[in-house]
């Protein structure tokens, strides 16, 4: 079965992200895309999963538990879990290991939580844009502990990237999928991926709502669950 | 020492500098972990660093730091410099590493 997916998209809990970046809206311009398959991935947090999966429930929509992770070298990381409540308690203790340094809304931007219907209940003051205190690889780790699966982010841009950050992938860790951003980049790349080693997805990083993936990248899946979802970044080639 | 003279005396290259003038330096940080540097450096500190993604403005005006310095020669990008401009952060670039210059800011006595 091919599942078209964009596994990479910030709400407006993400700082950066648009304040347009609602569950509704978010879902249904998936569906209107034609996505089969989404994750909400803020940064260092997944306070706005819940509703998201609420709303897609009633479209037919999966949403995968997901959040971006700052690691201490300041590389994201995407991590994905097969149940909410995995998703939950990790996101717990990467929240908690953020320092309490204060959000400064006029230029980071707000950090909105919603509920299923839009409204907003809530901000985060903590701002999500710091980095956790754990290294890739305990992070790593981490999402093990909790069945989930580590993905890098967006490996082929300049900043934040375990390519421009570390430099190489780390052989102590076991990766099997990566993110691209730019697909016609990893040409350039060779040398430092060996990319015939991973299995590569392309999503959106959507901060806004026209930046979210046309159905043009699927995934060949027999069940479409969280759980499948993972198992295949799990997997690699 | 005011900024104005710093850039002057270790001849660096004046990307954006708004309120070049008015700024007075209270110390010096050096980092390229955005985070430990949101977190040790303090106000009026010019940092030195070789990241140039627009984050670092951000950085920067989150802890009101006098200026930047990128170091090595790096290129900056657009969006960073124009934020930058935008904000009131002023950047300098030099072609020297992090230990040269700061080498050179204790020198003149920073």
């Amino acid at each position: 079965m091919k599942i078209a997916y964009d596994l990479h998209i910030h709400s407006a809990l993400s700082p950066c992200g648009d304040n347009d970046m609602t569950p509704n809206n978010i879902v249904n311009m998936a569906y209107l895309k034609g996505l089969n398959v989404i994750a909400i991935t803020d940064h260092n947090s997944m306070l706005n999963v819940i509703p998201a999966i609420e709303v897609a429930n009633m479209r037919g929509i999966l949403v995968v538990p997901g959040i971006e992770v700052t690691t201490r070298e300041e590389v994201h990381v995407l991590c994905y879990f097969s149940t909410i409540e995995d998703g939950m308690s990790f996101q717990d203790l990467i929240y908690d290991s953020l320092p309490n340094i204060l959000n400064k809304e006029e230029i980071f931007g707000e950090q909105l939580l919603f509920d299923n219907e839009d409204n907003i209940v809530g901000k985060i003051d903590k701002m999500l844009l710091s980095s956790s205190k754990y290294s890739i690889g305990e992070i790593f780790n981490l999402v093990k502990i909790y069945n989930g699966v580590l993905v890098p982010a967006h490996i082929d841009k300049s900043s934040f990237s375990i390519l421009s950050t570390l430099g190489f992938i780390p052989s102590n860790i076991d990766i099997k999928t990566i993110e691209i951003f730019d697909l016609n980049r990893l040409g350039d790349m060779t040398k430092a991926l060996q990319q015939e080693k991973y299995r590569i997805i392309k999503n959106s990083d959507a901060h806004y709502l026209a930046s979210i993936n046309e159905a043009d990248y699927y995934m060949d899946l027999d069940t479409l669950t969280a759980k499948s979802i993972v198992d295949y970044l799990k997997g690699g080639l | 020492m005011k900024l104005s003279s710093i850039a002057d005396k270790l001849n660096l290259e004046i990307v954006t500098g708004p309120e070049l003038e008015e700024k007075e330096v209270e110390g010096v940080y050096i980092g390229d972990l955005l985070s430990i540097v949101m977190s040790k450096a303090q106000q009026n500190f010019l940092w030195i660093t070789i990241q140039t993604h627009i984050n670092i403005v951000a950085v920067a005006t989150l802890v009101d730091l006098a200026g930047i310095i990128i170091v090595e020669g790096m290129d900056i990008e657009k969006d960073a410099v124009e934020k930058a401009r935008e904000v009131g952060i002023p950047l300098f670039k030099s072609k020297l590493s992090a230990y040269d210059i700061a080498c050179k800011l204790k020198e003149i006595g920073i």
